[in-house]
């Protein structure tokens, strides 16, 4: 590694589904870099994949951003690190009671269970825009409400206050002012403390995943009822959001390579492994945040005790150590090994239902829809800024 | 084939039964577990790669000596 001026971190992309051009030196200067934080102060960025996964693996790394020094990418996560975040924001032995609590929610089995009502969900979904159109603005007409509905029923939510939760679930992660994120925090924090003493009050539970919550752990002392609004509001928005971001720049993306669209269309068995190219294509969570704990010697450098470790999913996935031809779609490709779920412990809680739901939404979509295309100029389309979860702000389509 | 699964430091990621789903599942705690009759995976070589995709490390394999 050579010495040289720190990259800044996180940058905009220049094409919604490739890392940002100005990420080029740090992609020549793998397994590790220096880069500049939105406030000036310095990071190490993790770019190479073996280095990736033997440090988010790593104990010596911790994810509670309530510590002091710990690395903040934008003025909104700064301004909110001191507020308890459930699961991604705790460290083991905390961390591992409250994922345990949550796994068998999220198994592959369940995951596969849930397959026929997803369905239903993306079908119905279909209906409406068919009912409207064309055209139609896909993030709203479809990339959001299909998540938003399927954790919705899986949690125990009503989705008649998605418009709430959305909103403050968009303020959340994109601001725009510090305030608004605060806020928007607070507003969660009130509405799940008030859906938990409706629960609490219902005589049988509910089927949701809160419901079971409510009225095992919460009641038998397991969690307590701040825990239990922490773990509520992650559970949520990582939920919706994230997938939200896959299907619409997935759609996106599979619009602007018709020749793979095509082959993906003549051989529906390929869709699995084609729903991992994307996720490592698109990485849409790119910049995974740690601060060590102790001194870390790794790739001929010490990464000292206090310093902040970020790791750019974007860059990692894209490889060419591991993935040939990193920037090509490739539905052939062992694709399976990418970080875009993270990894180590926190890996995430939902993939297997985000895989269900990515596999369901794109076939359906381009199954029922096969003349789908984009109904505005590709380079007119807005996404959204490098400091938040990648997706589009809108998708105006046409069949 | 010898499987060892590390029920301590399982997460339940699930990626061991997605990559090898005729040798591993996972229980009702939602933890990995080697279905029945395929304890010395049944030579699917999809093993190693569930091995490999483990967010923790979680499986070991080793050659057993016949």
């Amino acid at each position: 590694m050579t010495e040289t001026e720190p990259v800044a971190f996180p940058q905009d992309r220049t094409c919604p589904y490739h890392p940002p051009t100005g990420y080029e030196p740090l992609r020549a200067a793998r397994p590790l870099s220096r880069i500049a934080l939105f406030d000036g102060r310095p990071a190490w960025l993790v770019t190479g994949h073996d280095t990736a996964r033997a440090l988010l693996a790593d104990p010596r790394l911790s994810t509670d951003r309530t510590r002091d020094g710990f690395p903040a990418p934008t003025a909104r996560f700064a301004a909110i690190k001191n507020r308890r975040t459930a699961l991604l924001g705790v460290d083991d032995p905390e961390h591992r009671v409250q994922r345990r609590m949550m796994v068998p929610s999220f198994t592959l089995r369940r995951a596969t269970e849930l397959r026929p009502r997803i369905q239903r969900i993306v079908d119905d979904r279909i209906d409406a825009m068919i009912a409207q159109g064309p055209p139609a603005e896909l993030v709203s007409a479809f990339a959001l409400p299909v998540p938003s509905t399927v954790i919705c029923a899986l949690l125990g939510v009503p989705y008649t206050d998605h418009d709430f939760f959305e909103g403050q679930s968009r303020r959340l992660l994109r601001g725009p002012a510090a305030a608004d994120v605060m806020d928007a925090r607070d507003q969660l924090e009130e509405y799940f403390d008030e859906l938990i003493d409706r629960k609490q009050k219902q005589p049988e539970p509910g089927d949701g995943v809160l419901d079971e919550l409510v009225h095992r752990q919460l009641r038998d002392g397991e969690l307590t009822r701040e825990e239990l609004i922490a773990l509520a509001i992650i559970l949520l928005v990582a939920g919706h959001e994230t997938t939200a971001n896959m299907i619409s720049l997935g759609t996106y993306t599979l619009l602007q390579h018709p020749d793979r669209l095509a082959e993906l269309r003549a051989d529906p068995a390929l869709i699995p492994n084609a729903v991992e190219e994307l996720m490592r294509m698109l990485s849409i969570a790119d910049g995974l945040l740690r601060m060590a704990l102790e001194d870390i010697e790794v790739a001929g450098t010490t990464i000292r005790a206090g310093e902040g470790v970020v790791f750019s999913t974007s860059v990692v996935n894209r490889d060419e150590d591991v993935y040939a031809d990193p920037d090509s779609l490739d539905w052939h490709r062992p694709a399976r090994h990418h970080i875009a779920f993270g990894f180590g412990i926190h890996q995430c809680l939902g993939q297997n239902l985000a895989r269900a739901e990515l596999e369901i939404a794109l076939r359906t979509l381009f199954d029922r829809l096969p003349t789908l295309r984009l109904a505005a100029p590709a380079d007119e389309i807005p996404f959204k800024p490098g400091d938040t979860i990648q997706g589009m702000l809108e998708l105006p389509v046409t069949w | 084939m010898h499987i060892d699964i590390d029920k301590e430091a399982c997460i339940g990621a699930g990626q061991c039964a997605l990559a090898a789903p005729g040798v591993f599942t996972q229980d009702d705690d939602g933890f990995s577990a080697l279905l029945p009759g395929r304890e010395d995976g049944d030579g699917d070589p999809m093993v190693r790669e569930a091995a490999r995709a483990c967010p923790v490390a979680a499986i070991t394999v080793s050659e057993t000596v016949s």
